[in-house]
């Protein structure tokens, strides 16, 4: 196959960016787009020019680390994947592809494609964990959880981290993201116990740190590389209003 | 070279880990808030160690390469976690455990150790369902298991095929409270470059700032590494492009003596290599071996007809299949270790019964599993493996079979350490896949997640107590000093001079030369020539680099090209580390396969006489040849003999 690609070229964080056209020649339909990009830098050192950066590592679709939006999709044209599982069978010869980063206010671009996530981080540290030290816990089956609820928090808790919700949802809201975490751990009862200071503190760290709100357009879920469903920001919203109700 | 002490407490195998803990020292509350530790890794060992060491009220700084902790590569660890809790009343016990994983390691592992991995294995499950870890269940509540390579017992938990992401997130939420109550400082985007050691102890590391390119100094009263393993040496393995094995290797030439590097795990069910440009290789769980049955055509005409694609696999009739693995071992049919496991594939491939154009491939087929039990149950088990191999393949392995090939997967070997997890460095500490200690020649499936857990959360939190409370009077280290400025110089030379190069190729170009040396010479099947050989070929494409690569950019910016060149600058001398290690092996045990030393039905020849002893080995310097120290492996409550997956 032989491909244009039209890429977001961007110094640092500070610079003004643009897309910059590049052609690849050769490639194998069971190439990875990753892989496909590979080639690409390859050609470009080559050539004695800076290779495009962009953020990826396990190449399975489980780190979270792959992003970009390809001709206007995250994570390109395919369901319920990752970039890195994305293969150019999905293209056709010939094909001008637009790749660019995650666009959003709360993830700054860092260069090229590779944007800053760290966000993510700041509101998992406000609230989404369990609050045990190691040691001292009681034994693994002396809370038995009805098997309904432990499939429904491992659906939750398949979230990647990969911010393909926010880079998708028009108000650039992290509340798909935000959901699962606490849906996960609100379907447990370990987690039940500090439900309610969990939701707040992450909502109040979200809103703080400029994601937008959530008008539940359900983009973030049909872009979600893992199928999360949007039903856990329904759920999501019922722990914080419970929690603020009890106020 | 220091005298290796490995420090296993006296006393019968079941009372040491007890009576080591009672005999260790601590250190005060008070005390503690004023030592500093630094670990360098997130993956499971590394979070749960940062966690734990906050909570204890150390002041903790964790470093690791990637946006966050999260993307650690214990993230990817598909089918499970071994455990001894016995749930499945199908006599599991800790002694079963231990005993599974001592034999599973062909005899090269230390009994203490892996005794007490096994003793705190319990501990992980309770802990990790505490934190809210998802683990499947049945109808009635309580935990589910399922089996995996090497053992005729239920042991493993899971949750689903992303055992490896939900303990991760388990350990990464507790890293998370510790890095909200300010007890750890978290530094993403942090490369270790270096180590240094200050009077013989190690006292802190230099780092580079990988998106601004800023070399910076961190002093500690303790530095453990927990960096994982080195399987990226090959250029093709199933560990996550990031991985390397650069930190531990700084270790190494800084004084922290290497164990038993030639013993990789070349894993048997990884999708096979589809071409040239390929970049990694991608895993599918050993847990598929419990439903899936693994064959190739007893008819070459039938191999042919298949590689030709005129056949499907489904097409060739059950009496012309030859399940290879359940003919050749009955008692654990395809639930063998995983070093059989490949070493049969490879067999019926050199034979000539691959099943792809390459002719490395051989099939692994869910039929029989999915007529006993209907697709929604294989569905509800594997589901993700499966659409992740449609998504790679293009091919729906509900109608037609898999294909897997083996592929390097894990480094049982890593820097030596005591049963304190402490390396010859005093000090320095390394643990989980880092460290060499506990799977011998062999890992077994569900086991890296258990001992990166053991280590962190139950191990070592102990053991450094015992190192620090000879640390109570030292004052915080001061990283202005001259050992801090020469490690940081080396470091900036190192850098300058990569890019001062300018040379023809690409650092992928040099590396995937490299990958091919290993695989051919120091992978599956071994040889005193091919290993010499191997040696040979390192030390010139080494030369080579050093000479010919061409590293773009400055390093004043987000420069994925030099992290590169810095890792396979250090891979190129691991290589060589790891075929001498393989060429001085002279028997074949679990992973280290020498062709010369073999049963004649073709099973591995271990020589307990001459080889019953970790391989420790010393940095003498650049280019020189390192010096081997032997640590025997005593063994007192297992009986050394050939393994037997036959019956």
């Amino acid at each position: 196959m032989n491909l244009t690609l039209k890429i977001w070229r961007q110094k640092n964080a500070k610079a003004p960016g643009k897309f910059v056209t590049y052609k690849v020649e050769n490639i194998s339909p069971d190439t990875s787009f990753l892989e496909m990009l590979d080639i690409l830098n390859n050609d470009l050192i080559h050539k004695g020019e800076d290779p495009v950066v962009f953020d990826h590592d396990c190449r399975e679709g489980i780190c979270g680390m792959c992003s970009l939006h390809i001709n206007g999709f995250a994570h390109g044209p395919d369901t319920e994947i990752t970039t890195c599982q994305l293969h150019m069978r999905k293209f056709k010869d010939g094909d001008t592809i637009t790749i660019e980063p995650w666009r959003s206010h709360a993830f700054p671009v860092i260069k090229d494609l590779a944007v800053d996530r760290s966000a993510f981080d700041k509101i998992l540290q406000a609230g989404g964990f369990i609050s045990v030290n190691t040691g001292g816990v009681p034994d693994a089956n002396s809370i038995p959880i009805p098997k309904a609820d432990a499939d429904e928090s491992m659906d939750a808790a398949a979230c990647i981290g990969c911010g393909a919700c926010v880079a998708t949802c028009k108000n650039g809201s992290a509340m798909l993201f935000v959901a699962a975490r606490v849906s996960s751990l609100a379907k447990l009862p370990q987690g039940r116990v500090e439900g309610a200071r969990r939701a707040k503190a992450m909502v109040a760290k979200m809103d703080e740190l400029g994601f937008g709100a959530c008008t539940n357009t359900g983009a973030c879920e049909a872009q979600c590389p893992k199928g999360i469903s949007i039903a856990h920001i329904a759920r999501l919203n019922r722990e914080f209003l419970s929690a603020k109700l009890k106020d | 070279m220091a005298k290796l002490d490995s420090k296993i407490p006296a006393g019968p195998l079941a009372e040491k880990w007890s009576k080591h803990k009672a005999d260790i020292k601590v250190v005060s509350p008070a005390n503690k808030r004023k030592l500093d530790i630094i670990v360098v890794g997130t993956g499971l060992g590394g979070a749960s160690a940062a966690a734990s060491l906050g909570e204890l009220g150390y002041n903790v700084k964790i470093f690791c390469i990637s946006d966050s902790p999260r993307r650690a590569h214990s993230i990817a660890a598909q089918g499970g976690i071994n455990a001894a809790k016995n749930y499945q009343n199908d006599n599991d016990s800790v002694f079963r455990l231990f005993y599974d994983t001592i034999k599973g390691g062909d005899y090269r592992a230390r009994e203490a150790n892996v005794y007490r991995l096994a003793e705190v294995s319990n501990n992980i499950i309770d802990q990790c369902v505490a934190q809210g870890v998802p683990f499947a269940r049945d109808y009635g509540g309580l935990l589910d298991n399922r089996s995996f390579g090497g053992a005729q017992v239920s042991r493993t938990f899971y949750a689903r095929g992303q055992t490896g992401q939900q303990l991760l997130l388990g350990a990464y939420a507790a890293l998370n409270r510790q890095i909200a109550k300010g007890s750890v400082k978290s530094y993403p985007r942090h490369e270790m470059l270096d180590l240094v050691l200050v009077d013989g102890k190690a006292r802190g590391i230099i780092t580079r700032n990988l998106i601004t390119g800023e070399i910076e100094r961190f002093g500690a009263h303790a530095v453990v590494i927990a960096t994982g393993g080195y399987g990226n040496v090959f250029f093709l393995s199933t560990n996550a492009m990031n991985s390397n094995g650069s930190a531990a290797w700084q270790c190494y030439k800084k004084g922290a003596c290497f164990a038993n590097p030639c013993f990789t795990q070349i894993h048997p069910t990884c999708i096979p290599v589809h071409g040239t440009q390929q970049s990694k290789l991608t895993l599918m769980s050993e847990s598929l071996r419990n439903d899936g049955r693994i064959w190739v055509p007893k008819k070459k005409e039938d191999v042919e007809l298949i590689r030709a694609k005129k056949k499907k696999a489904s097409d060739i009739p059950e009496e012309d299949r030859d399940y290879y693995l359940e003919r050749r071992y009955p008692a654990f049919g395809n639930l063998v270790p995983r070093d059989v496991a490949s070493r049969a594939a490879k067999e019926r491939c050199d034979a000539g019964y691959g099943v792809n154009e390459t002719g490395l491939a051989v099939f692994l087929d869910f039929k029989t599993a999915i007529d006993r039990l209907g697709e929604d149950v294989i569905r509800a088990r594997y589901g993700n493996l499966f659409q992740m191999y449609e998504k790679i393949t293009d091919v729906n392995p509900y109608h037609e079979p898999m294909m897997i090939y083996p592929a390097v997967h894990y480094t049982m070997g890593g820097i030596w350490v005591d049963y304190n997890l402490m390396t010859t460095i005093p000090g320095l500490y390394a643990i989980g896949e880092a460290n060499f200690s506990d799977h011998g020649a062999n890992r077994l499936g569900a086991s890296a997640l258990m001992q990166g857990l053991a280590d962190g959360y139950f191990v070592l939190p102990y053991t450094i107590g015992d190192y620090l409370s000879h640390e109570i009077q030292s004052p915080k280290v001061n990283t202005d000093t001259p050992e801090f400025a020469e490690a940081e110089k080396a470091v900036k030379e190192k850098i300058a001079k990569l890019f001062s190069i300018q040379g023809a190729e690409s650092v992928d170009d040099i590396h995937k030369k490299l990958g091919h040396i290993m695989w051919e010479n120091v992978g599956m099947g071994r040889t005193k020539e091919s290993l010499e050989k191997a040696i040979v070929e390192i030390q010139a494409l080494r030369k080579d680099f050093w000479k010919n690569v061409r590293v773009t950019g400055t390093n004043e910016e987000f420069n994925q090209e030099l992290e590169k060149a810095i890792r396979l600058a250090d891979f190129l001398e691991l290589g060589e580390l790891m075929a001498r290690d393989a060429l001085h092996r002279q028997e074949s045990c679990g992973g280290h396969f020498r062709v010369e030393y073999q049963t004649p039905e073709g099973e591995a020849l271990r020589d307990d006489k001459h080889f019953a002893y970790v391989a420790v080995w010393e940095y003498q310097g650049a280019d020189q040849e390192p010096k081997l120290e032997k640590e025997p492996l005593v063994f007192e409550a297992v009986h050394l003999a050939q393994r037997n997956y036959k019956d």
